[in-house]
């Protein structure tokens, strides 16, 4: 370490008129912590925009222009309003598939379908990873050779195509597919909580805490957990976001979502025959699963860099 | 032709940090003869290895240099261009780092980390590179010279590898070499022989050596001539046996004071140490920087500008104002004497 | 390096083991594996029928002994949908599917390292945004939606290049630019974050010290170094490719290992899967073995013990 990365961490001294100002002057750590998330434009767009999704799948029977499921051949295929087609109509602002069932409905009800499977699968695959790399960091030895061998296991075995066979021999319902996803991608949260906890675990507090007597039990839960739950919830965001796509790659695959339940992955999937004259009942679902993955992606990197500054980079 | 290898003068180097400018190094003036060794001391964050670290031009991008003057050997070296500086860097000065640990590339062979250097900058054949690593090798003390020369450095131990890297600093035979803390991270018995062989080889090529470190006990065995630094500042300079004897500055006093002599100091008697914490250089400052931890502090020290320099005998200066009133009273009674 | 080299060949082969006993026990997934293969509306005899041949009324243990006996000698079983032999169909498709992992993977290495490396000489530049940029973007558009998207510009729109089929190297470029977009963000950060570590190190600082000229300093001291991890890395996510060529095949019809897989799924054909995964899951164990291999060989701390 230079001296210049040093230096600016000597308190301040020069004069004592000017410190004890300084301490006065100080903001609060909540304050700061307002700044920094609201400083920093990633994590304010991301959040944003997660928001608006979050609202118009909770909203969806409220907002709906109309009934996800409603079918209607004489409307369909109606282009959305932009398009220059007589056409077109307020009543279908973003159009209709090819069933005649209006577009912006199902992309309203689609966002349930990605939000749930996301949350649900991160949480299942959140309490496998977070409890296999805690125990492995926390152990090591033979229990971290043991879990080190199942993770190089899992991540052998290529998950796109373990979940299609699955869900294909166990039978596709949002259900299955939540469990399957959950019990694949635990992977990264067990890497990462091993590493995490195996540098906490070094450190003095937690030889502190030992040395009082306190049980392995209190000390991984108040001694441990709270100093990695940081890398958690930045993990969380990357695997909500990871579940999210493969629901959709399944769905696409006509193994996840089965119609006629408005999955985007389906949705894109129904519209793949349409792509040569109707394209944009592709490029609707895909934004919209553009604009989510990149939301969740963009808040968790926001929340790494507002919860560890000096981490950036 | 003057016998200066490096003169420096007035080097600034102001850095900026999100709650303003830290004043690094402020205004500092340092010259190295060549065959003399200069001596730079001061605690951790003082700026001295900031300060070698500018004298080479390898200073982190966002640090910014000034100077008025720096001179290699009567040239001057400063914004001469990053390709102008490298054909000096390695060649005419060089240096030689803390951490010899950390300091070698851990992908490439002893070898030809050696020889990349000489073969930068001399037009040499690999095979005379060879022979120059390995009578480099030899003479800084590393047995069996020439097989070490297809090691990594993960093979050797830390005396070894900053052995290798002192062989690396010499490999073009530079006027001057900057050695900053290089036995801080050895062990203390090899810490001697680093700095036994140090003096020794600037002697036999009769080089301009800093020596950038926290010990006295290290200047107190090889300066000639000492800088005692602080809050990035030069303090004190002078002599080895001035600095040493007669210290002239309350800072250069306790630094002294914090060294037990054998004989000496008493057993179970407290050694001295420095009450207070360096100041923070980031903004503007006034006064002594030393004031706020001097047992001797006048009001004055506090309110006036920042201390000038002030000759007390050739060669010798301190950054003091009841320094310069001893002088001062010294040199009166001396006229009415 | 021997020692080295042996005790992953070791771990290697337990994981395959393991990988093994997983592929072997999916079919029962089902419940029972004769009425699945027996297909819909088959009889009680049928199924029974079934069962007798694939021996299914074996205890789980001897039927996965010998399934693995004959998997070694290269027997994967035989595909009653395709009537043919499992293995046979899987090394004729192989190829294809390798081809375009490897192009994948080229273009992945070529837009992300120097990406990578640029953005780490210049850290919050502009070419660093636009690296991460690129990053986010990639990590978040969905692979099959990205590829729809290629057909409909460069396929439909533009004309420029063919949307289906092996018929020329042509028809690689798509698949192998939505299959390798997906990788390259994780790739270029990694690249990144090595280069960024490795400049500011003191090596680095004793190599501009000696007078190097900058890019002997980035290319033969720091990058030889930051480099180290992106091959794991690589050889990690060409695997992730092979997994992920199931939907990039679908889109483009490209006759390889994922586009059968898929229809092997959708037509319950249990011995292909079984195959597939299994061969995909070696494959995969193969390379990231090979990776440490190449890991300790490019890294004398591992060469030289």
């Amino acid at each position: 370490m230079t001296d210049a990365t040093k230096s600016p961490s000597v308190p301040q001294g020069g004069s004592i008129l000017s410190s004890g100002l300084d301490d006065v002057l100080e903001p609060s750590p909540g304050s700061l912590m307002r700044k920094r998330v609201f400083g920093h434009t990633g994590l304010v767009i991301g959040g944003g925009v997660l928001l608006i999704i979050f609202l118009m799948a909770v909203l969806a029977p409220v907002i709906s222009p109309g009934d996800p499921y409603d079918q209607d051949l004489s409307r369909k295929l109606i282009p959305p309003i932009w398009h220059d087609s007589d056409k077109v109509t307020w009543d279908h602002p973003l159009g209709t598939d090819l069933l005649g069932r209006d577009y912006m409905t199902r992309l309203f009800y689609g966002a349930r379908i990605s939000l749930l499977i996301g949350f649900a699968a991160m949480l299942i695959s959140g309490v496998i990873g977070t409890t296999l790399g805690v125990l492995a960091g926390y152990f090591g030895g033979k229990v971290d050779m043991v879990v080190n061998f199942i993770i190089t296991t899992r991540l052998s075995m290529p998950v796109v195509l373990v979940a299609l066979a699955v869900v294909s021999l166990v039978g596709s319902s949002l259900t299955v597919v939540i469990w399957v996803l959950g019990l694949l991608i635990w992977d990264r949260f067990a890497v990462v909580m091993r590493s995490a906890t195996q540098q906490v675990r070094g450190l003095d507090f937690v030889a502190a805490a030992q040395s009082l007597g306190c049980s392995t039990r209190r000390i991984i839960l108040s001694e441990i957990m709270p100093n990695i739950a940081n890398h958690l919830i930045v993990i969380a965001t990357i695997e909500m976001a990871h579940a999210i796509l493969l629901e959709a790659a399944l769905s696409f695959l006509g193994l996840g979502v089965q119609p006629p339940d408005p999955s985007w992955g389906l949705m894109i999937a129904e519209a793949k025959g349409m792509i040569f004259f109707d394209a944009w009942t592709i490029t609707i679902p895909g934004i919209a699963l553009f604009a989510l993955v990149l939301s969740i992606n963009l808040l968790g990197d926001g929340m790494r860099d507002v919860t560890a500054p000096e981490n950036r980079n | 032709m003057s016998n200066k290898i490096l003169e420096v003068q007035d080097l600034t180097i102001d850095i900026p940090t999100p709650s303003g400018t830290l004043h690094a190094v402020q205004k500092v003036s340092i010259h190295v003869d060549r065959g003399e060794t200069l001596c730079i001391v001061g605690e951790s964050g003082c700026g001295k290895s900031l300060t070698s670290l500018a004298i080479m031009d390898l200073l982190p991008k966002k640090a910014m240099r000034t100077a008025t003057r720096l001179e290699l050997a009567g040239e001057s070296v400063f914004e001469i261009g990053e390709r102008r500086m490298s054909d000096i860097r390695g060649n005419r000065m060089s240096m030689i780092f803390q951490e010899p640990m950390t300091s070698l590339n851990p992908a490439y062979t002893i070898g030809d980390q050696l020889t990349e250097a000489l073969r930068r900058h001399r037009k040499v054949s690999r095979s005379e590179a060879r022979d120059r690593a390995v009578f480099l090798l030899e003479k800084v003390g590393i047995t069996a010279a020439a097989s070490r020369l297809g090691q990594y450095p993960h093979q050797l131990s830390g005396g070894l590898r900053q052995r290798v890297m002192i062989a690396m600093a010499l490999m073009c035979g530079p006027d001057l070499i900057i050695a900053d803390e290089p036995t801080t991270a050895l062990d203390v018995t090899i810490q001697a022989q680093i700095l036994h062989l140090l003096a020794e080889l600037q002697r036999e090529f009769n080089m301009g050596l800093i020596l950038i470190t926290h010990d006295l006990g290290v200047v107190a065995r090889i300066a000639d001539r000492v800088a005692v630094m602080y809050a990035g500042q030069i303090v004190e300079t002078g002599s080895a046996a001035q600095i040493f004897s007669a210290p002239a500055h309350p800072y250069t006093r306790g630094l002294l004071a914090c060294i037990p002599i054998p004989g000496k100091t008493e057993r179970g008697a407290h050694l001295g140490a420095i009450p207070g914490i360096v100041p923070s250089l980031v903004g503007k400052m006034s006064g002594c920087h030393f004031a706020s931890r001097c047992p001797e502090v006048q009001q004055n020290c506090t309110s006036a500008p920042i201390p000038q320099f002030e000759a007390l005998d050739p060669g010798r200066s301190v950054r003091c104002l009841q320094a310069e009133n001893a002088a001062m009273r010294s040199a009166g009674q001396e006229g009415v004497a | 390096m021997i020692q080295f080299a042996l005790k992953r060949l070791g771990v290697a082969v337990l994981v395959a083991l393991t990988v093994s006993i997983l592929s072997f026990s999916m079919i029962y997934l089902s419940g029972d594996p004769a009425i699945a293969l027996a297909g819909e509306g088959a009889s009680e005899e049928d199924i029974e029928n079934v069962r007798r041949v694939y021996g299914f009324e074996r205890p789980i243990i001897v039927q996965y002994g010998d399934w693995l006996l004959r998997a070694l000698q290269g027997n994967l079983g035989h595909s009653n949908y395709l009537k043919a032999d499992v293995a046979s169909v899987v090394f004729e498709r192989l190829p294809t599917t390798m081809i375009l992992g490897a192009s994948a993977l080229i273009f992945a290495l070529v837009l992300s390292i120097p990406l990578g490396v640029l953005a780490a000489i210049r850290p919050n530049s502009m070419i660093d945004r636009f690296a991460l940029t690129v990053a986010m973007i990639g990590q978040a558009m969905p692979s099959f939606w990205f590829a729809l998207t290629l057909i409909l510009w460069f396929g439909i729109n533009w004309r420029l290049l063919p949307i289906s089929g092996t018929a020329s190297w042509q028809n690689f470029v798509m698949p192998s630019i939505a299959l390798g977009y997906y990788v390259t963000p994780a790739v270029m950060r990694l690249t990144r974050a090595g280069m960024l570590e490795v400049l500011s190190s003191d090596y680095i600082r004793t190599a501009r010290a000696k007078g190097l000229r900058p890019m002997t300093v980035l290319f033969k001291h720091a990058l030889r170094n930051a480099i180290i991890p992106v091959v794991s890395l690589s050889a990690v996510q060409f695997g992730f490719m092979l997994g992920g060529s199931i939907v990039i095949e679908t889109i483009f019809a490209i006759n390889g290992l994922g586009f059968l897989v898929w229809e092997s799924i959708l037509r319950a054909d249990l011995p292909m899967m079984q195959a597939i995964v299994l061969v995909l899951s070696i494959i995969y164990i193969l390379l990231t073995f090979l990776a440490d291999l190449l890991n300790g060989f490019l890294d004398p701390r591992i060469r030289v013990s």
